[in-house]
């Protein structure tokens, strides 16, 4: 079996309002420690409204929701909000079969989370 | 599991494993004309089930053997589906302690075999004869089959 690997490509970008980060791959058990290292960094500021951008995240599995519902509850100790913008249909049904989908605000656009 | 449609991988317990799996899974399904949405089902089932024995079967050490069987079947109630076969050959744990948790609770973790048993029609776990475990699933073509208020185990 040979495959080229890919890894996440998150990038983060600070409003005054708001962070956004925008993650595009599969985010599964071997890349969701790189989406980690990126929360708990980013969770050392304290935000107060973290907007995942997940419009180019393909495929996701029960590692990667547990690592943005890691996020939500670190944030949410420091008053801040998560939420998940532009979820593909399959990765909107994962966070529906896990119920999860009612913890999050989810909107379709990023716009809509500014507002939101 | 043999037979001219059967699909047969042998891997390591190595997460960079997972895409490799997915694709091979994903093309094997197509080639057996399920449709997109149960094809996503069975790919995740299989990356899950993977993900657990990795990180709960070999605690995360990689380099230990997992194998991997699809076949199609023809089951005599449920009509057409397949059957996927997981069998490591790391620690047994009680089959009493797999279970999915309550989805209440928001925190991360435990949400392998509840997404398994959403999206397939039946799971077993089980020890296997020399160590290790095996997991069973079935997924069938068609819904009206599926048990998807009791996801007990049953193949």
């Amino acid at each position: 079996m040979s495959e080229r690997q890919q890894n996440l490509d998150i990038r983060t970008s600070r409003e005054p309002d708001a962070t956004i980060v925008k993650i595009s791959g599969e985010v599964d058990l071997r890349t969701s420690p790189q989406l980690r290292d990126v929360f708990l960094e980013l969770l050392e500021t304290k935000p107060q409204r973290v907007i995942l951008d997940l419009t180019g995240v393909g495929y996701v599995d029960s590692s990667g929701v547990g690592t943005i519902v890691e996020l939500k509850r670190r944030a949410m100790q420091d008053n801040g909000t998560v939420i998940l913008v532009g979820l593909q249909a399959r990765v909107r049904s994962l966070f529906e079969i896990t119920r999860l989908d009612k913890f999050f605000t989810i909107t379709a656009t990023v716009d809509e989370a500014r507002q939101a | 599991m043999s037979g001219p449609d059967a699909l047969s991988l042998e891997i390591t317990s190595d997460p960079a494993e997972l895409p490799k799996v997915r694709t091979t899974v994903r093309n094997w399904s197509k080639r057996h004309d399920w449709q997109e949405d149960q094809i996503a089902d069975i790919v995740l089932a299989v990356d899950e089930a993977l993900s657990n024995v990795i990180r709960h079967g070999y605690d995360g050490e990689p380099g230990h053997k997992i194998k991997v069987a699809a076949r199609m079947i023809e089951d005599p109630s449920h009509g057409p589906g397949l059957e996927i076969s997981i069998r490591d050959f790391g620690k047994q744990v009680e089959l009493d302690s797999i279970r999915g948790r309550d989805l209440d609770d928001l925190r991360p973790g435990g949400l392998g075999v509840h997404i398994i048993r959403s999206v397939m029609s039946c799971t077993k776990y089980s020890h296997a004869d020399g160590g290790g475990m095996q997991l069973v699933m079935r997924k069938y073509k068609h819904r009206a089959g599926e048990d998807s208020q009791s996801p007990t185990e049953k193949p």
